[in-house]
């Protein structure tokens, strides 16, 4: 039986009905269309579905959506502002930080939540910031280029 | 995943009520970072979800009457990033650095990685080495235990159906001692293939005065490796830790699986328990 589910996603706040076995992440996908939020091992280890609450990172696939009650959740698709990028999206346009796409929506939302913690991070600060993202494409050398250059830039 | 309700309790009382209510039927969720995989794998079934991950009351970490106390819905990423817990119980800052990822530290509790039990968690081997004991609450009752009779078996706990893990009491650790976590993995975060937490004190003559080592990943709740603690005494830096590793290798009793056989396995226990001493044995000089 569906229970009552209040959060705030990307800044909008939603009141759903939503089946207690749901995750956090189907909730995003499925009610809200915010495909942006990927589903690979669902098994807590690939982080594709990588979301912030709160300002933290988390794994969406692993959280009941119910225990998400009254939070405050980003996705990629709340990220640039009016039309303009982030500067860790032009980040990663700039350093040519991803190839097939599919691991970048959760590689830029790991790395926001770094720099939004430690706005000077060195390279194993980011490479310990994510672990928990895997990449099949890139080999993680130009995302860890994108956020060295923009802590670069930042300081 | 079986159809199940979603059940809120806003404090700890009232999710002891909850639980008297429902009990087997019932289980209780933190993070639930190791729950969901199993629910999804149909492994278990609950009828009701009692959340626990809620319970601000149970989020803490303070000091209080000469021991370190933690609430059972702390998030690992709260005690490895916690001033006191580096400054005083750097093992289990260390511990909580190798577990996972950022994503899973910042959900998970250190209490519900207790209560899931499972044998290769990173929390417990560290806990016991130090001395942690755990206590539980019901509706009836508080009662307290040393973590090592807290953890009975392969996912097993000494939990009744109606009680609930509260919080962990640490005492600190004597002066001039070192310690290290050492966990064997293919990549970071991974769970461990072999994992060694080591608890040194010395002398005034910089010799091992007492250690502690206890073995994870064992496929049984962590083993305390007293044989191999006796052989440790009165080492000093640069002294052979061969027999410490061959008692400790005795005392291990991993099981082949996916990540290795048992002679892999014992291999990296001798390796891990000789790099363990090293160490701690330095870093307690170092203090």
């Amino acid at each position: 039986m569906k229970q009552i589910l209040k959060i705030r996603v990307n800044g909008d706040d939603h009141e759903l009905y939503v089946d207690p076995r749901r995750s956090l992440a189907e909730v995003l996908r499925n009610e809200l269309g915010l495909l942006g939020v990927k589903e690979g091992c669902l098994t807590g280890y690939c982080g594709v579905c990588t979301v912030l609450i709160d300002g933290k990172s988390v794994k969406s696939c692993l959280i009941f959506a119910h225990q998400t009650q009254g939070k405050d959740i980003l996705t990629i698709e709340g990220l640039a502002t009016d039309g303009q990028l982030h500067p860790i999206q032009q980040a990663f346009i700039d350093h040519f930080a991803f190839q097939c796409g599919f691991c970048t929506p959760a590689m830029i939302l790991s790395m926001k939540a770094l720099f939004d913690e430690n706005p000077n991070p060195s390279e194993e600060d980011i490479r310990i910031a994510l672990i928990g993202n895997l990449c099949r494409c890139t080999g993680y050398h130009k995302i860890v280029e994108a956020g060295l250059a923009l802590a670069k830039s930042k300081n | 995943m079986k159809p199940l309700e979603f059940l809120e309790p806003k404090t700890l009382e009232e999710a002891c009520s909850l639980l008297s209510k429902h009990k087997e039927a019932a289980k209780l969720i933190a993070g639930g970072q190791s729950l969901r995989p199993i629910m999804r794998h149909r492994l278990i079934a609950p009828k009701y979800l009692i959340n626990l991950k809620g319970l601000s009351e149970l989020d803490y970490i303070k000091e209080l009457s000469g021991e370190l106390r933690i609430g059972a819905i702390t998030t690992h990423r709260t005690v490895e990033t916690s001033t006191v817990i580096n400054q005083k119980f750097p093992i289990l800052a260390e511990m909580e650095r190798s577990l996972g990822s950022v994503q899973i530290r910042n959900w998970g509790t250190i209490g519900g990685s207790l209560a899931h039990a499972d044998p290769s968690g990173d929390p417990a081997p560290v806990l016991i080495a130090i001395g942690a004991k755990v206590k539980v609450v019901s509706t009836k009752d508080e009662r307290e235990l040393p973590l090592e009779n807290f953890l009975t078996g392969y996912y097993e706990t000494a939990l009744e159906s109606d009680e609930i893990l509260k919080e962990i009491t640490i005492p600190y650790l004597p002066p001039n001692s070192g310690s290290a976590y050492l966990k064997e993995v293919i990549r970071a975060g991974d769970i461990g293939i072999a994992t060694v937490a080591a608890i040194i004190t010395l002398n005034s003559k910089q010799e091992v005065k007492e250690a502690k080592f206890v073995l994870g990943a064992q496929g049984t709740p962590p083993i305390r490796a007293t044989q191999a603690e006796r052989a440790a005494t009165g080492k000093r830096v640069g002294d052979s830790t061969e027999d410490v590793a061959e008692a400790a290798a005795k005392e291990a009793r991993p099981q082949t699986d996916i990540l290795g056989s048992v002679e892999y396995k014992l291999d990296m226990v001798k390796s891990l328990i000789k790099r363990a001493i090293s160490l701690s044995i330095t870093r307690a000089h170092a203090d």
